[in-house]
Formats: structure tokens, sequence, C-alpha cells
């Protein structure tokens, strides 16, 4: 296998794409259709905003209204932020940990495409009869009321993505347990690839209750079980806890990753190693480990008693501790450091008053019976836009910038980076701040239209206004990276010049077997270490050899292509056996060839041997500068 | 666990050893084949002799533990070296499954 | 070490399962699975609780009126059992004794298949004699839910012996499939694991009240 450049057409350059299992390629599928959901999402939040721009306005129509805020929530978290997540942990844990893959490279382009067609077929709903339209926690006692096929496009949508996300979870703890170079001992491992680790893990206990709460909803709307249907003995309250017995961990699977970029971009641009390592890889595994005691704060209106309550309450104001740990560290990390205002900096100070200000909001809604003041308000969606837009989209904007160069091998402009921050930060404050004024007065959240005269209308408009500088912020990212793109100037190693971590150890971006020879670890932040001591590269642990590669492949693609293909054979049976047969008769046999589709490229991948190939030691001597594929 | 390595670096050396080990794990593995046979026939003769309710519920539930820890310590080797990651994910989970089934039990509205 | 090495018995490592990279790695992502799947069945075991007699009128039947426990043992015999050939199989495998742990793992696909055909016959005679189907009750769709998730288990765990039996049946052991059928025997007894908690749960106390 040569290394040489070549010069690829257009249909070759995406065969790769669809083909890949090379984890710096997944990463780029991962940021763009990431990318590409959360500007779906974004449009969708701008209508809502301009609904909701003057009262008793008239812009969409009630039915359209709930299809899109459930549409922007669902799409924001499952489609948006955790694959933008995912798309980083992809381009930086394997480097980090000086590692040449991950650990399953065939799962982990088979977790993508699941998302991909989970996706699209969760939003092919808005042209298939009518997005779900119950809310991104689709309680079951509206959603068994939709009519339409909205929310069987949620359940079956999301049952597929979910599964991606499932397989890419354990891949990454897999990969972070067992494939770290030489001396990567665990209290050496970088804060983004802890925060990706406990997030993994989170992944893998919380989703399988979502995987069950989903197939419940499944079988009741579409076989006829009676699981949260009351008039067969069933109780609607099972849903909504396996809902946030997931949903709950949901939200610590989205912030801890970006936690973790932010204590790479701190170290980095202070100049300064990171302040209270460990105390910040316990707060973080404390964080993950009370992110599943608290689920039932969600829940604290609907009557569970005081005790459970109480219990719950407490457990939850209990999370303030290990993140207000983080915050100080953070903040003593920039103490006394030698700070560069650089863009992901910028979205790292401004990230710290922004997150603390949903902490304050989130220990306030704790109090259980204050929540019942709060509840259902747009208190409520002022504090989680805080925490998720202060916490998890500062962190992807910030990734966004400080990790460009070393996945595109090019700089985004810093100018314009700086204009996309500030119109950011303005907007998103400008849109939010005011709204928890607006559910202290008393307005609720999920609503189609307010009236005038009670004193809402000023209020609101202020928070559309802000909503549209965060567009236009957006919009200057997507100029900057279409500039940066054109003129793609490369860069070196380390194009920031203060990296300390693994990654700026290696090409910008890394040639697809990563490291050449498997980097010595000799202690935290060992690039750094190596530049203290006048080192321009790491030290290798072992001579150049052959590296065994693993082969791309077409079945992931094929396999969750056959998932997607008998998810609309599983939804439209439902019409077929309600028209006794007459109408919809081909629904069952698109179920059974989707599922004989993913049945067979299975068999196909099991029965065929793959043992992979070697690049050879003497491809690699040539290859001495790398970074060309 | 990374670190772990196989003790087979030259396998002739030790073959009748490891083969005399094997032996005896298979043995200690019948041996808790047959107690996990004797503890289901406790278990279902108590139901089928109706004692109270109260007495057979703990203890089933204490069966079956035992039953299980068997099952996972012998039969899927978790006694062996090198399973000390495996252990501390699979009791976090156990750990999640018992709140989950514990809220289940109280305060689902019964 | 190449995955494609012929062995003898005596060349064959203690741990085939864990000597090569890809090997410890499905290892232990087989377990994490494993940890997940413990989380998913907690779920549906606690929705079955939540929902155990729950049914909508006086005229269905609960949980004591129907559960017989000679076939419960006779299912719960089976699969014990088959736990244990899975366990000689693995020991043979170790030994690089092909041909044996071809016979064993035979065996438990046998013992499977005579658990799948009772627990067929277990839901057929509910929903025949005593009209308790998926969708006549809660407690219905929570019985058949719950231990058709089980069912479904073992059926892949057939597919998935079979598969790898067939595919391997003439090529004996090497370091690219002893890995994947000792993560196959793990899911296997994972599987009697959950039964344990099944027959226990379900029957047994369903029986007690």
């Amino acid at each position: 296998m040569s290394t040489v450049a070549q010069k690829k057409g257009f249909l070759s350059v995406l065969w790769d794409y669809l083909t890949t299992v090379d984890h710096k390629k997944i990463a780029i599928l991962y940021l763009i259709s990431g990318g590409f959901f959360f500007l779906v999402g974004g449009i969708e939040a701008m209508i809502i905003r301009v609904q909701l721009a003057v009262p008793d306005n008239s812009f969409v129509s009630a039915g359209l209204y709930n299809e899109l805020l459930t549409m922007h929530g669902t799409t924001m978290i499952f489609l948006a932020a955790m694959p933008l997540l995912f798309g980083f942990m992809n381009a930086v844990v394997p480097l980090q940990i000086g590692a040449r893959d991950v650990a399953f490279p065939f799962l982990n382009s088979l977790g993508f495409w699941l998302f991909f067609f989970g996706g699209i077929f969760l939003n092919l709903s808005w042209f298939l009869g009518g997005a779900p339209d119950a809310g991104w926690t689709s309680y079951a006692s509206l959603s068994l009321a939709s009519e339409g096929h909205g929310i069987d496009f949620y359940v079956l949508g999301l049952q597929i993505s979910g599964a991606g996300t499932l397989i890419a979870g354990i891949n990454f703890l897999v990969t972070i347990i067992n494939m770290r170079a030489p001396g990567m001992t665990y209290m050496r491992m970088p804060l983004f690839t802890w925060s990706s680790f406990v997030a993994s893990a989170l992944i893998l206990f919380a989703f399988p209750p979502l995987t069950v709460g989903l197939f419940l909803m499944l079988f009741d709307r579409m076989f006829g079980a009676g699981f949260f249907d009351v008039s067969m003995g069933g109780n609607t309250i099972i849903w909504e806890h396996l809902f946030w017995i997931f949903g709950h961990p949901e939200v610590y699977i989205l912030i801890l990753p970006a936690f973790g970029i932010f204590s790479e971009i701190f170290a980095t641009f202070s100049r300064k190693r990171l302040f209270g390592y460990a105390a910040m890889v316990f707060a973080t595994v404390l964080i993950g480990f009370l992110g599943f005691m608290v689920w039932a704060h969600h829940m604290f209106t609907v009557g569970l008693g005081p005790t459970a309550n109480a219990i719950f309450a407490v457990a939850t104001m209990a999370i303030a501790v290990p993140t207000g740990v983080k915050i100080f560290n953070w903040m003593l990390t920039m103490w006394g450091g030698s700070i560069k205002f650089t863009t992901p900096m910028l979205y790292a100070v401004a990230f710290i008053p922004s997150f603390v200000a949903g902490g304050v909001t989130g220990v306030m809604l704790a109090a259980a019976a204050a929540d019942y003041q709060y509840h259902d308000t747009y208190f409520v969606v002022a504090h989680f836009h805080y925490v998720i837009i202060g916490g998890v989209v500062l962190g992807l904007l910030a990734g966004t910038h400080f990790y460009w160069p070393k996945m595109f091998g090019t700089m985004l402009n810093e100018t314009l980076g700086k204009i996309t921050f500030w119109l950011f930060l303005i907007g998103f404050h400008g849109t939010f701040f005011i709204q928890h004024f607006l559910g202290l007065m008393g307005m609720p959240r999920r609503i189609w239209k307010f009236l005038p005269g009670q004193g809402l209308e000023l209020p609101n408009l202020i928070s559309t206004i802000g909503a549209f500088f965060m567009a236009v912020a957006v919009i200057v990212l997507l100029i900057n990276i279409v500039i940066t793109s054109v003129k793609n100037e490369r860069v070196g190693n380390d194009p920031w010049g203060d990296g300390r971590t693994l990654e700026w150890a290696i090409s910008s971006p890394p040639p697809f077997y990563n490291f050449k020879q498997l980097p010595l670890v000799r202690g935290l932040d060992p690039y750094w270490i190596e530049k203290m001591e006048g080192n321009t590269k790491m030290t290798p642990a072992e001579p150049i050899g052959d590296i065994h590669m693993p082969n791309n492949s077409f079945i992931p693609f094929v396999m969750s292509l056959g998932l997607f293909i008998a998810a609309f054979g599983a939804m439209y049976q439902v019409d077929w056996r309600a028209s006794d047969g007459e109408s919809f008769v081909w629904a069952l046999p698109v179920l059974v060839i989707g599922m004989l589709i993913t049945l067979g490229s299975m068999a196909v991948r099991s029965l065929k041997d793959d043992h992979g190939y070697h690049i050879h030691k003497e491809d690699l001597m040539e290859d001495e500068e790398g970074g060309r594929d | 666990m990374a670190t772990q390595q196989s003790t087979s670096a030259n396998p002739k050396v030790n073959y009748k050893y490891r083969r005399n080990k094997a032996r005896q794990e298979m043995r200690t593995q019948v041996t808790s084949f047959a107690l996990m046979i004797f503890l289901t026939l406790i278990a279902f003769i108590m139901v089928m002799a109706g004692f109270d309710k109260y007495f057979v519920l703990p203890v089933l539930l204490v069966l079956a533990a035992v039953q299980v820890v068997l099952q996972l310590y012998n039969f899927m080797h978790m006694s062996h070296k090198g399973h000390e990651g495996v252990a501390l994910f699979l009791y976090t989970g156990v750990f999640i499954a018992f709140i989950t089934i514990l809220t289940f039990l109280t305060i689902v509205w019964w | 070490m190449d995955t494609q090495h012929k062995f003898t018995s005596r060349t064959w490592p203690e741990s085939p399962e864990k000597t090569t990279l890809e090997g410890k790695n499905k290892f232990l992502g087989f377990w994490l699975f494993l940890g997940g799947e413990t989380v998913l069945f907690a779920s549906l075991f606690a929705t079955y609780l939540a929902l155990k007699d729950k049914v909508p009128s006086d005229s269905h039947k609960l949980a004591a009126d129907m559960f017989e426990l000679p076939l419960v043992f006779i299912m719960t015999m089976l699969l014990l059992t088959s736990s244990l050939t899975s366990v000689y199989a693995m020991y043979h495998m170790k030994n690089y004794n092909f041909q044996k742990m071809k016979t064993w793992l035979i065996i438990t696909v046998g013992l499977g298949l005579a658990f799948l055909g009772f627990e067929i016959y277990e839901f057929n005679h509910y929903v025949h004699e005593y009209e308790h189907t998926f969708t006549s009750s809660a407690f219905g769709s929570a019985f058949y839910t719950l231990v058709g998730f089980h069912g479904g288990h073992v059926v892949i765990g057939l597919g998935w012996f079979l598969l790898l039996l067939i595919r391997n049946s003439k090529r004996g052991l090497d370091l690219y499939n002893a890995p994947k059928f000792f993560v196959a025997s793990l899911y296997w007894h994972f599987i009697d694991v959950v039964w344990v908690f099944i027959f226990t749960v379900v029957y047994l106390m369903g029986m007690v009240g």
C-alpha cells in the first residue's frame, strides 16, 4: 500500500468517505452532518422566535408550532450536539492517547451511519405527513393521542440513531482503556479524553432505558400494547421515568465533553498546566455518577411524594459541588498564566459566567417546593438554554476553532472568529436572559402565542432580536469556513504554538495511520514536556515497523440503509392493517426487504474474513513527511 | 488492563501444568453447576410447598443472587485476572439496574 | 501475532481470546455491552413489576392463575444445562480441541432450541387457554415484552453459534475466531443470568404473589 498522494475525482472521494473506517474521516462526517442538523434545528428555532416576536401572531399555525418546537429540541440534542461532540471525540481522542485508531474502526463507521440514517428518517417526517408534535420528551399521554405518523418517526428514528450512539460509546470506552500509548497512564490522560471516557460510560448505561422506552412506545402505538394506556391497566408515568433515567444523564453526556474541550483550551492559552488536574478528573467522574441519581427532578410536579422529591432535590444540589470545583479550577488555571485571547479562549472565558448562570438557576429549580412555581414556564427554558448553549454550544464553537487546524490542516480566520464570538455571545444572552423574567411573570413554555396587554410583548421582542444576532453569528462562521477552505493555507503540527497534548505533536491533518511510531509518554501534557526540554518531537516508544490497518468497508452504510428502509415498512404496516390489506400493501414487503438487507450485510460481515492489511516499513520510511493520503 | 500480558510466552514449558489447571477448573465448573441445580430445586420446592410469603420472597432473591454470582464468576470467568475493568462496569450497571427497579416499585403512582 | 497462524495444542496460548489486540478489544467491548444489557433488562423488569397483574377488568387472569411451575422448571433445567455445555465448549476451545468444542456447542444449540420450543408452547398456551395476549392488558404487554426480549436474545444467541459453527467448521481454531467463540459463549451465559431472574422474579415470585 503506497501512501503517495494522488489527485482524486469527486466520486472517488465520495466513495472513500462512504466506506471509510478512519476515525479522522468519520470525525469529518460527524462534523458535516452534525453541522447540517444544527442548521436545521437553528432554522426551526428562528421560526419559533419569529412566531413569538409579537403577541397574537399567526406566522405559523398551532399544529406546525408544536412540530417545530418538538423537532427543534430533538434535532439539537440527538442530531446536532451529540454528533458534533462525537466528531471532536473521533478527531482528537485517539490522537490524545497516542493510538493508531479506535478499538473498533468498523463499528465506528457503523455508529456514524446509524446516526445519520436515523436523523434523516426523523427529518423526513416533515415531508411525509407531519413531524412529531409531543415535545422532545414525548410524554406518553400526549404522544399516544398524537395522530398521523409524527411520533412513529420519532420512535423509529431515535431507535436507529440511538443504536449508533451506543455503539460509538462502547467504542470509545474500549479505545481509551485498551489503546493508550506506552506511558499514557489514566492519570496522564488529557481532560478531554477523561471527559469523553465518562460521557461514553454514561451513554452505555443511559441509552438502554431509552431503547426500552422507545420500544414500549412503539408497541403501544403500532401493535396495540397497553404499557401507557390507563384503560388497559397501563401507567403513563413509566415513560416519564424511563425517558428521564436516560434524559438526565444525556445532558451530562453533552456537557462533559464540552468541559473537556474547555479544559484543554484554558491550559493551552493560559500556557499553564491545568490547575488541580486530579480534582478535575475526580469531579468529572463524580458528576457522571451523580448524573444518574437525579432524574426525578424533572418530575417534581408529577406527585411522587415529598420523600422522593426531597431525595432527588438534595442529590441534584449535590452536583453543584463537583461543578463548582471545576469552575474554580478553570479560573485558577488562568490565574497567573500568560493568557492569549484567541477565539477559542474567548469562548472559554465567556463560558464561565454563562454556565454559572445556568447552574445557579439549576439549583433554584432543584428546590422542589420552588419548582412548583417554575415548572413548565419560560424560566425552565431559560435555564436549560443557559446550560446547553452557554455550556455545550459555546464548547462546540470553541472546539471548532481550536481543532479546525488539526482536522483540516488550515486555520479559521481569527478576526471573523472573534466577530462570530461577540455576535453569538450578545445574541445568546439577549435571547435567553430575558426569558428568566418571562417565566417568573408566568409565561408558560411550549405556548404557541401570547396575548397583548400582559406585559409579555417587549421581553419577547428582545428575545427574538437576540436570536437574530445568533443567526448572523452562525452565518459569519459559515462564511469563515468557506473563505478558510478556499484559501487553504497549510499549517504545521502545532499551529497555536502552545499545544500541550499529543495531538499537537503530529502533522495537521495527521497521516491516515496516525503515529508512525507510538510516542513515549513521560507525564501529563507530554508534548509540552518535550518542548520544555528542547525536543521538537516525541520520543518514540518503538522502532519503525509494519503497521496493521483495517480495510475500508461499505457494509456499515448498507447495514444502516437496511434499517432505514425497514423503518418505513414497520411504520406503514399499521396503515396496511388498519385498511384490512386494502392499501399500503407494499409496507410488509418493504419491512422484510429492509431487514433482509441489514441481516444479509451482517452475515456477509461475519462470513467474510477481514484481516486488514499492513503498511510496510519501507513505505513508512519513504513517507518521511507524513500527512499525505 | 492494557498492561495485562498473556502468560504464554513459551507455552510448551507449562503445557502440562496448564492442562492440569484447566481440568481442575472444569471440575469446579461442574460443582458449581450442581450447586446451581440444587439452588434452583430449593427455590421451586419452596414455592410449591406454599411457605409464608415474607419468608419465601427474600430467600428466593438470595438464591437467585448466589446463582448469578456462580454464573458470572465461574462460568463467565470473572474470577480470573484481568476482569477489574469488567467488574467496575458490570457493577455500575447493576447499581443503576437496582435504582431503576427500586423506582418502579415505589414511585410510579401505585 | 498473526491471526491466521496455525497452532497445535501445545503452542496454543493460554488465553486465546485475549492474545491479540483485536481479541482484547472484543472481549472488553462485549463485557461493556453486557453492562449496558443489564440496564436494558432492568428497565424491562422494572416495567414488568410496575405492571404486574394490572388488568382492565376482573375477567382477566393474573400471574398466579396461569403460571405452571413444572414447565418453567423444565425450561430452567434446559437453559442451565446449556450454560454448562457451553462452558465445556470453551474448555475444549482453550485446549485446542476443535472437534470436541464443536460437539459441545451443537449440544448447547440443541438445548437452546428445546428451551425455545417450550417457550413457544407456553406463550401459545396462555394465549389460547387464558386469552392472555400482548394486547389484552398492560400486564400481558409487559409479560410478553420481558420474556419475549429474553426469548429474542436466545434466538440471536442460537443464530450466532450456528453462524460461527458453519463458518469455521472446516478451518479449525485460530486467534481470529477464538475470541468470537468466547464472546458468543459469554452472551449465552448472560442469557442464562437473565433467565435466573426471570424464573425467580416473574414465575416464582409471581406464584407467591
